[in-house]
């Protein structure tokens, strides 16, 4: 009988495998809403966009921190440096080791830059975070992002805010097939169809945002994610039977070896 | 290859054609594709677009929720001097009028932003007429060192500055440089800019490819509507914008849409933009340029940007005042327009909230400014 799999980042387990962002919501109420409705326990915030400082925050006022782990994001960050700045700040202000590491120097498509995340992995690995970094589907990067000792790697399925799915799935496949920690596919999954494609096909979470958030009614669409990945998550846990890539025709070739030799 | 160089090089008189020739099929087709390729920008905003603004408004609301979210950030402007050497006919600030000038102390600005702090805003955009006499570089980076630990984003919007001074703000604290060509019609711009170092076009125009290289994180464009014809305007806004983009890919864009109403100066506005062909220039623009921030002041009234709003604005100003000192003294005189939206932040907000936003006060963190780099 298949085993179902433990989920669990730096020894932590976990117990729902979608994580969900608080960014571009409608309200903050709104926002809380819908975390709750997806279920998730891990939650990332942008250091960026809350005033740390402020207890007030709109955005933090609206968590029950009781309920959630917060996983501060370094989004706005350019450089291995300023991601570096970013995060110190964060742990200092949220009590958490825990963060996504985002180097972007892009502002349009967002796309992470390797060289500047690997350099602040390394940097975050030694002052004593757990380091999740955003990366580009990039198998051999993810290894080099083991070997600093990232907490898990998550790559993205395609731009952030671009709902278009999967697009990278083969890579995501490679880097699935050799993590040594758990992959979490974060960013452009649009449908809870693509969070499922992506449980199904073995990557240990994912996180979502921008779809549940601009959703018409986004703690509907929360719901539905949650019920996507946690349907995937049985599949996996059922052993399917699988696809077969092989013929059951007669053997034209190899058949005389069984025919009866007269 | 420079800004300059990159205008030389357009075909101007082809763009009028294509903006002049445009049919119904080519709007459709231009529309159709996932990006909107260069050669179609013209048509975007030709004639033949006019009927197509429902269409435009629709594809410019779906790019705008999925690219910033269901959000619109707040700033406000602090005005530090009204001091100016150029002669702009549609300008409160220019030269030969006889209005009260005055350029604010660090101090005094510092009391300015204090107040815009206690309202709730994290952005302020430092504005000054052009004196370097009065409002110069090192009086400026002395202004943003004052402000930097209580702010996480300042911009200007400033005169042109060479490289090596933009250097000196942006490490200073400022983060982001606001250039309004205010007409890419060089005759148009020669009519309205008589006089004074702002004659020189070109070099206001290469002012963001110098900002670019000097590493601010946000370049901000805008044409004056009302200036010259909008639609070549708005195509040339948009050209200008797809170039600073491709030539500085670590900096945001920001797009301005200020237009010219009743200004202190007296000009009659020879160019009148309607509200209809603003809609049109802001939906347009957003379909050419998913990821700008695109910018409404308080130059237009309350109702009309709260209409804006889900068509694709992301920042607003709010509770502006256009005089330097106009925050502690509400009284001052010597205002560089005349602010249609007069609602306090508060209100502003609110309205944001009521129409399904949310208003934000940071989307910045001054702990990624370069100032606090030890390098």
């Amino acid at each position: 009988m298949p085993v179902q799999r433990r989920f669990a980042i730096a020894g932590v387990e976990l117990a729902s495998r979608l994580l969900v962002g608080t960014g571009k919501f409608s309200s903050p109420e709104v926002m809380a809403r819908a975390i709750e409705a997806s279920g998730a326990e891990l939650v990332t915030v942008a250091l960026r966009r809350v005033d740390i400082e402020n207890p007030g925050d709109a955005t933090l006022a609206a968590l029950d921190l009781g309920k959630y782990r917060l996983l501060p994001n370094t989004s706005g960050a350019r450089t291995a440096e300023e991601a570096v700045r970013l995060a110190s700040i964060g742990r200092a202000a949220c009590g958490t080791n825990w963060v996504k590491l985002e180097v972007t120097p892009d502002p349009n498509y967002l796309l992470p830059d390797p060289v500047e995340t690997l350099k602040a992995a390394e940097h975050l690995v030694k002052l004593g975070f757990v380091v999740l970094p955003y990366i580009n589907a990039d198998p051999v990067l993810a290894h080099r992002l083991e070997d600093a000792g990232c907490a898990a790697v998550m790559p993205l399925g395609a731009p952030i805010g671009s709902n278009r799915g999967l697009r990278t799935r083969d890579q995501i496949e490679i880097i699935v097939e050799q993590a040594r920690v758990p992959v979490v596919v974060d960013a452009g999954l649009g449908m809870p169809s693509h969070a499922a494609e992506a449980i199904e096909l073995g990557a240990d979470a994912v996180l979502v945002n921008t779809a549940i958030a601009i959703a018409e009614d986004p703690a509907l669409m929360a719901l539905a994610f949650r019920l996507a990945v946690e349907g995937a998550e049985k599949a996996v846990a059922a052993g399917p039977g699988g696809e077969s890539a092989l013929g059951h025709a007669s053997s034209p070739l190899t058949g005389f070896l069984w025919e009866k030799v007269s | 290859m420079t800004l300059g160089d990159f205008l030389g090089d357009l075909d101007l008189s082809a763009l009028q054609d294509r903006l002049a020739g445009a049919t119904d099929a080519d709007v459709a087709r231009a529309m159709q594709r996932p990006v909107v390729a260069e050669a179609d920008i013209p048509v975007l905003f030709s004639r033949a677009a006019d009927s197509q603004l429902e269409c435009l408004a629709s594809r410019s609301r779906a790019l705008t929720r999925r690219r910033f979210g269901k959000v619109v950030t707040l700033y406000a402007p602090i005005y530090v001097s009204n001091e100016c050497v150029n002669s702009c006919r549609y300008c409160g600030f220019g030269h030969d009028l006889r209005v009260p000038r005055s350029t604010l102390s660090a101090q005094r600005v510092w009391e300015e932003a204090s107040l815009l702090r206690a309202k709730g805003f994290r952005h302020i955009l430092l504005v000054s007429g052009e004196s370097r006499q009065h409002a110069g570089v090192d009086y400026l980076a002395e202004v943003v060192r004052g402000l930097r630990e209580s702010f996480d984003a300042i911009s200007i919007e400033i005169y042109p500055l060479d490289e090596a001074e933009y250097r000196v703000l942006e490490r200073a604290g400022v983060d982001g440089v606001t250039m309004y060509q205010e007409t890419y019609d060089q005759d148009r711009y020669r009519a309205c800019h008589p006089a004074g170092p702002k004659r020189n076009f070109e070099y206001r125009l290469e002012a963001l490819d110098r900002a670019g290289r000097a590493g601010f994180r946000s370049l901000g464009i805008g044409a004056l509507l009302g200036l010259a014809d909008w639609r070549m305007d708005a195509t040339l806004l948009v050209l200008h914008g797809r170039y600073l983009s491709r030539r500085h890919w670590q900096s945001r864009l920001a797009v301005s849409f200020p237009r010219l109403r009743e200004a202190a100066a007296g000009y009659r506005c020879e160019y009148p933009v309607a509200d209809r062909d603003l809609v049109h220039m802001v939906c347009a623009a957003r379909v050419a340029l998913p990821d700008a921030e695109l910018v409404m002041s308080t130059r237009e009234p309350a109702g009309f940007r709260d209409r804006l709003i889900p068509l694709g604005i992301t920042r607003m100003s709010a509770g502006s005042s256009t005089t330097p000192g106009g925050y502690a003294n509400p009284a001052a005189t010597g205002e560089q327009f005349a602010v249609e939206d007069s609602r306090s932040p508060a209100e502003v907000a609110r309205a944001i909230a009521a129409h399904g936003y949310e208003p934000v006060w940071k989307d910045a963190d001054r702990h990624l400014a370069s100032w606090n780099s030890r390098n």
